[in-house]
């Protein structure tokens, strides 16, 4: 229970890699790491969510929920109602 | 870094800086030196004054004396960005596409999309850059693949999309073979990276800290009026500084475990240093600290996750629909404690 971020929405299927090795360039954390064949799925838990793979990803291989990991943003579109969490950093981007 | 995002700063509307005083329609040029208002720009922008202003204008820019060979960078148009780039560019000669970001950092603005597909393709366009050069390469920052698809701008485009190192200090070593290292893909969130953000984090919470603290000096409580300020104290400063060191995955919990910490002096100091109060009255204070005082800064904390570079949607929800309830609860109950204990405290005096 005291550990919010053991999984997340990201999803890998191997079978449509064609190993281009987009993935392991992108990602921030080191989640994907290439490999002879496919790229593989090293590190999941690393994973924020960002949507960089997914975007990037040539064949759809890899799927993910991604948006803004930021407390303030959901908790303000929570409260105003709105669907969508925007950020617009306020400072600490940067 | 990605940040405790918001305000949808820089419109159309504000004025743009430009850094040359130069009015060449299409390419605008810059240098690689920092001068001295560049600093105070980035001193204003870390403390979060104007923090919509600091932008620049959109469009290309010319580092030093660009040929059609020359590599071309892309930026967004926040100040702290562009500048970056340029002075870690500094002894090139190269062009920068500066892509309007409404005045955000590469990464923020990623993911928001205005560093984008759209806006790369619409710039590229816009300033000609077909017939400026006459490789077919960009290098973008690699943050800023949340919202580029390397593929997509080569269909529309013709440019192939390269992606460059997370940080600009590494470009120098990357362009000797425009090969990134494992450590140049990775983001980090070193001591220092983390203390820069304190100030803007301080700006947002400073005055109902402040007032606070005033209505308890002015109720004549000076150990409360204290422990306001070191509640904050403990979220905004400690929490950011020790982040890594502190036990727990969760971001509430160690807001829960550096706020206890932090309270614990002022609940032991109602023991036993309140000597000529009645026990129940001293123990009643000492669990008003140990309630009240936690919460503030597991509540600062959530909201750090904004400004950390690695916190998912999915890990945040789940933090915030585990912890706020009894971030409100802890705190609500303690509060009122304070507040019928200081009530008792001025009736008492009469």
């Amino acid at each position: 229970m005291f550990n919010s971020y053991v999984s997340n929405t990201l999803k890998y299927n191997p079978e449509l890699c064609i190993n281009c090795g987009m993935c392991s360039t992108v990602c921030p954390h080191g989640v994907f790491s290439p490999d002879r064949k496919v790229a593989q799925l090293v590190n999941p838990k690393a994973c924020m969510e960002c949507g960089a793979c997914q975007l990037n990803c040539p064949t759809k291989a890899i799927k993910v929920d991604s948006g803004v990991g930021c407390a303030s943003a959901m908790m303000r579109a929570a409260v105003k109602g709105q669907k969508e969490v925007t950020c617009g950093c306020e400072g600490s981007c940067s | 870094m990605k940040g405790s995002c918001c305000s949808s700063p820089g419109c159309g509307s504000k004025p743009i800086l430009t850094l040359s005083g130069k009015a060449d329609p299409v390419i605008k040029s810059t240098s690689g030196e920092l001068t001295f208002a560049n600093r105070l720009d980035h001193l204003m922008a870390r403390l979060g004054v104007k923090r919509e202003q600091h932008l620049i204008e959109p469009g290309l820019y010319a580092l030093g004396r660009p040929t059609k060979e020359s590599p071309v960078f892309v930026s967004a148009n926040y100040t702290l960005s562009f500048d970056a780039l340029r002075s870690a560019l500094h002894g090139n000669d190269c062009y920068i596409l500066v892509l309007d970001t409404k005045g955000i950092n590469v990464w923020c603005a990623a993911g928001k999309g205005t560093f984008g597909t759209d806006e790369l393709v619409h710039r590229i366009e816009a300033v000609g850059l077909n017939d400026i050069v006459s490789h077919r390469t960009l290098i973008v920052p690699q943050l800023g693949a949340t919202g580029v698809d390397a593929r997509e701008v080569r269909t529309r485009s013709g440019f192939k999309v390269e992606f460059g190192p997370v940080r600009t200090a590494d470009l120098p070593e990357y362009l000797k073979t425009h090969q990134a290292t494992e450590e140049m893909r990775r983001v980090r969130f070193t001591l220092s990276d983390r203390i820069v953000l304190i100030p803007v984090e301080m700006k947002n919470f400073l005055i109902p800290v402040l007032v606070a603290s005033i209505i308890f000096a002015l109720l004549g409580n000076y150990t409360a009026a204290t422990a306001a300020i070191a509640a904050a104290f403990s979220g905004l400063v400690l929490f950011p500084i020790l982040l890594p060191w502190i036990p727990t995955t969760d971001f509430s919990t160690k807001g829960f475990l550096i706020g206890g910490l932090m309270a614990l002096p002022f609940a032991l100091n109602a023991c036993y240093g309140m000597t000529d109060e009645t026990l129940w009255l001293r123990s009643g204070w000492a669990v008003a600290y140990m309630l009240a005082m936690p919460p503030i800064s597991a509540f600062l904390g959530l909201n750090f996750t904004g400004s950390s570079t690695f916190t998912s949607v999915t890990g945040v929800k789940r933090e915030i629909f585990t912890y706020m309830p009894k971030i409100a609860w802890m705190f609500g109950i303690g509060i009122i404690l304070v507040i019928v204990l200081t009530s008792m405290r001025i009736l008492g005096g009469i």
